[in-house]
């Protein structure tokens, strides 16, 4: 009951946006807080059933923004010719170098061993340079204004959301594997590094994806505005609706979009729904909820950990490439850890740790009140200054402020709803 | 001569940043690891509190700038550092006494405390871009350099020139004052021991009459002074910007981590570590390499093993390479 009032106030919000401001930025808000709740999804995979601390939300988001550059953009051909097998063989030498490193690790013993093991990764490091870096500037060298990367695959867009997923779990299984295990904070620290390192190569390897220069005007899986404007059938049915053709355009493409992205929440909602009450999730809370118990009772905790951390990070990487999709474009110096990691804490603290659903509801309220705090500010600081002289700096600074009002605003509602409400708006059952 | 010349330019680019950039994260680092062994949470919010306590300074350096006091040479932020300390102070406390208390009385376990330090980190984060705004601000002022490079190569006769900034200088001064200051409150004076008996042992302390609330208050005291002088040295040896700030948590809980969460001595020792690897790793050797090496030797690249953008790599790389080898860190961390 309380569910279902609540999502229904959340809808309010959503369709008085429409109401009072325009249906274009109520959608906008709508698509933006699927993706939001597809993302707190994941966290709540690793939060509220596992206890997992993953402050790297915003790493595995721009793996899945990433994956839909390699899957949908045309393949770049005077680029592969130029260094593609060269980089494709540099990459390769790089995964051996770390592989002949383990392996020499684990078979030699004694003084020669760190020693040794430094001096297989300094060898094949210089290796792996010297192939590489002839190739990456052959690369970064073709038609630099327009292209200077590989490219992708051509494929079809809605390909890359599941290979979003892939890609974020890949990254996750590598950090699981050494960080799970140790203590919680070591854990949140580590994937608080892998997100800024990954938002590194996003920014500096151009060969890959173009690096600050943005990789626009990606494919898109919904039909074009211009393209329904020019459309008359289209346009007809639209004047039907009393609507004239370029706002119904853009209104239906939004629409789409919603739909698409609905799917996708509808269908990780019900698998998340069915893990949480199945054996394996009983499993998990128990883990959660005692770990030396689920110990003793022969629960492999850390392979269970592992798990767990790879499935959540592949539905936050899903979530990077449906917004990369909805963007249509790849902007690495967008992605900010305020922004990508924490508010997606607070849409799950929020909406309630463990409860699938209130994820989902925290998704989409936070997200709202992120898009709303600004109007919102803008008018009590528009009141607050109204006394004041015009042109004196005190009011335009706090004018210019507002803008920051909503990270305070956010750091607020997370406070107050850890004292007063610490299970969230739904509690777990 | 090409020995010498080698030797300054491997200090001028290296090993003297390296210092002051260590030096920063040292005092850095020992902050969070007072409150890791003290309140026994990892504090996300230390980046912001050293943001809160430079944006103070700054501001107090603007006034006192304005008012046409100065410190002659030195930069006149170094006067203004007090009113930056009470600044912190005071909004720790604050956040102490409504924020935290709460969960210390509850007994709440750590993982919630650092939740709710993420939530103070929004609001420290949103406060300093509200009153200072986002932007890069430069403060310091006084002479750029003790000596500059042009300088030194004439009085030595050498290629390489040798730049030692006056902000360089401060840091390490300041950095080794404040450290030994730190060592002998903690080890000499009685509240000291008693926040050291605290982090060993809780429930001991506690029977032998020590008061835990003033143990946490004069913790606040001691971690608000370090973050704003280390918040202050950084922004003068590079410049004040809120996000800055806020990506410093990465580097600063690497060293905090690499020499033993909780452990001061290690907090220092991690620091060095980290920027040193920084620094090393990230610096084009070919300028060094081509006074040191024979000339058939000379390498053709910068040979610089990664770009300046992935320093943050390199902390985490370190950071990961002590947990898998020793998870407790370089010092055996979890107490004072």
């Amino acid at each position: 009951m309380r569910t279902v009032l609540l999502f229904a106030a959340v809808a309010c919000l959503i369709l008085g946006t429409g109401f009072l401001q325009s249906w274009n930025s109520a959608l906008l808000i709508l698509n933006m807080g699927l993706i939001s709740a597809v993302m707190a999804l994941g966290v709540n995979l690793q939060w509220g059933l596992a206890g997992l601390f993953n402050v790297g939300v915003m790493g595995f988001v721009a793996l899945g923004g990433l994956a839909v550059v390699l899957i949908s953009m045309p393949p770049v051909g005077a680029a592969w010719q130029a260094g593609g097998g060269g980089i494709l063989l540099g990459l390769v030498l790089g995964a051996a170098t770390i592989v002949a490193a383990v392996l020499f690790w684990a078979r030699t013993s004694g003084k020669l061993r760190g020693w040794g093991t430094a001096g297989v990764m300094l060898i094949g490091m210089v290796i792996y340079r010297m192939v590489l870096d002839p190739s990456v500037e052959a690369v970064e060298a073709v038609d630099p204004a327009l292209a200077g990367y590989l490219g992708g695959l051509g494929l079809p867009v809605l390909l890359a959301w599941p290979v979003g997923g892939v890609l974020a779990a890949g990254a996750a299984y590598v950090i699981g594997k050494t960080a799970l295990g140790l203590r919680s904070d070591y854990l949140a620290i580590a994937t608080l590094g892998i997100a800024e390192i990954v938002i590194a190569i996003l920014k500096n390897e151009d060969w890959l994806a173009r690096g600050v220069k943005n990789v626009i005007g990606l494919p898109r899986p919904v039909p074009y505005e211009v393209d329904l404007q020019n459309d008359p059938a289209f346009v007809e049915r639209a004047a039907g609706f009393g609507l004239d053709g370029t706002t119904a355009s853009t209104l239906y493409v939004k629409i789409e979009y919603g739909l698409l992205f609905a799917a996708v929440l509808i269908v990780l909602l019900v698998l998340s729904q069915l893990a949480l009450n199945s054996p394996w999730g009983r499993m998990m809370r128990a883990i959660r909820d005692n770990e030396t118990a689920a110990r003793a009772m022969g629960k492999d905790v850390t392979a269970r950990h592992l798990q767990v951390f790879v499935l959540g990070s592949a539905i936050c990487g899903i979530a990077g490439a449906m917004m990369t999709t909805l963007d249509g474009q790849l902007t690495p110096g967008s992605y900010q850890p305020l922004r990508y990691t924490f508010l997606i804490w607070v849409m799950v603290i929020v909406g309630g740790s463990g409860n699938n659903l209130g994820a989902v509801l925290g998704g989409f309220l936070i997200w709202f009140l992120w898009v709303q705090v600004e109007p919102m500010g803008h008018l009590l600081m528009s009141l607050i200054t109204a006394g004041m002289a015009d042109g004196s700096w005190l009011k335009a600074h706090l004018l210019d402020s507002v803008q920051h009002m909503r990270l305070l605003t956010m750091g607020i509602i997370l406070l107050l709803v850890l004292r007063l409400n610490p299970r969230g708006l739904l509690p777990e059952r | 001569m090409d020995f010498l010349n080698g030797i300054v330019a491997l200090a001028n680019f290296v090993l003297i940043p390296a210092i002051a950039y260590g030096s920063q994260l040292a005092l850095g680092a020992l902050g969070v690891t007072l409150i890791y062994g003290i309140l026994r949470f990892s504090n996300f919010a230390h980046g912001d509190t050293m943001a809160v306590g430079t944006m103070v300074t700054v501001l107090a350096t603007w006034g006192l700038q304005a008012m046409g006091v100065s410190l002659g040479p030195l930069p006149t932020a170094l006067l203004a550092i007090p009113v930056g300390i009470l600044g912190a102070t005071a909004l720790v406390l604050l956040t102490d006494k409504y924020v935290y208390k709460f969960y210390r009385a509850q007994k709440a376990k750590p993982v919630i405390l650092v939740i709710v330090s993420m939530g103070v980190m929004f609001i420290y984060n949103g406060f300093t871009r509200i009153i200072i705004g986002p932007d890069d601000y430069r403060f310091a002022d006084g002479e750029r350099f003790v000596i500059s490079a042009r300088t030194f190569r004439e009085m030595t006769g050498l290629a390489e020139g040798l730049a030692l900034r006056t902000t360089q200088v401060i840091t390490v001064i300041t950095a080794v004052v404040v450290v030994a200051a730190l060592f002998w409150f903690l080890n000499k004076t009685r509240t000291g021991k008693s926040m050291r008996a605290f982090s060993d042992n809780e429930d001991l302390a506690l029977l032998s009459g020590i008061n835990p609330e003033r143990v946490v208050l004069v913790t606040w005291l001691i971690v608000a002074s370090l973050a704003t002088v280390a918040g202050v040295l950084y922004g003068l040896d590079k410049s004040f910007k809120a996000f800055t700030y806020f990506q410093l948590l990465l580097p600063i809980f690497a060293a905090a981590i690499v020499g033993g969460l909780g452990n001061p001595l290690g907090a220092i020792a991690g620091g060095f570590v980290i920027a040193f690897s920084e620094v090393g790793i990230t610096y084009a050797w070919k300028k060094v390499m081509v006074y040191l090496m024979p000339p058939a030797l000379e390498p053709d690249g910068l040979v610089q093993i990664l770009s300046t953008e992935y320093k943050f790599a390199v902390s985490f790389v370190i950071l990961v390479i002590v947990l898998l080898f020793r998870p407790t860190g370089l010092f055996r961390g979890k107490s004072l």
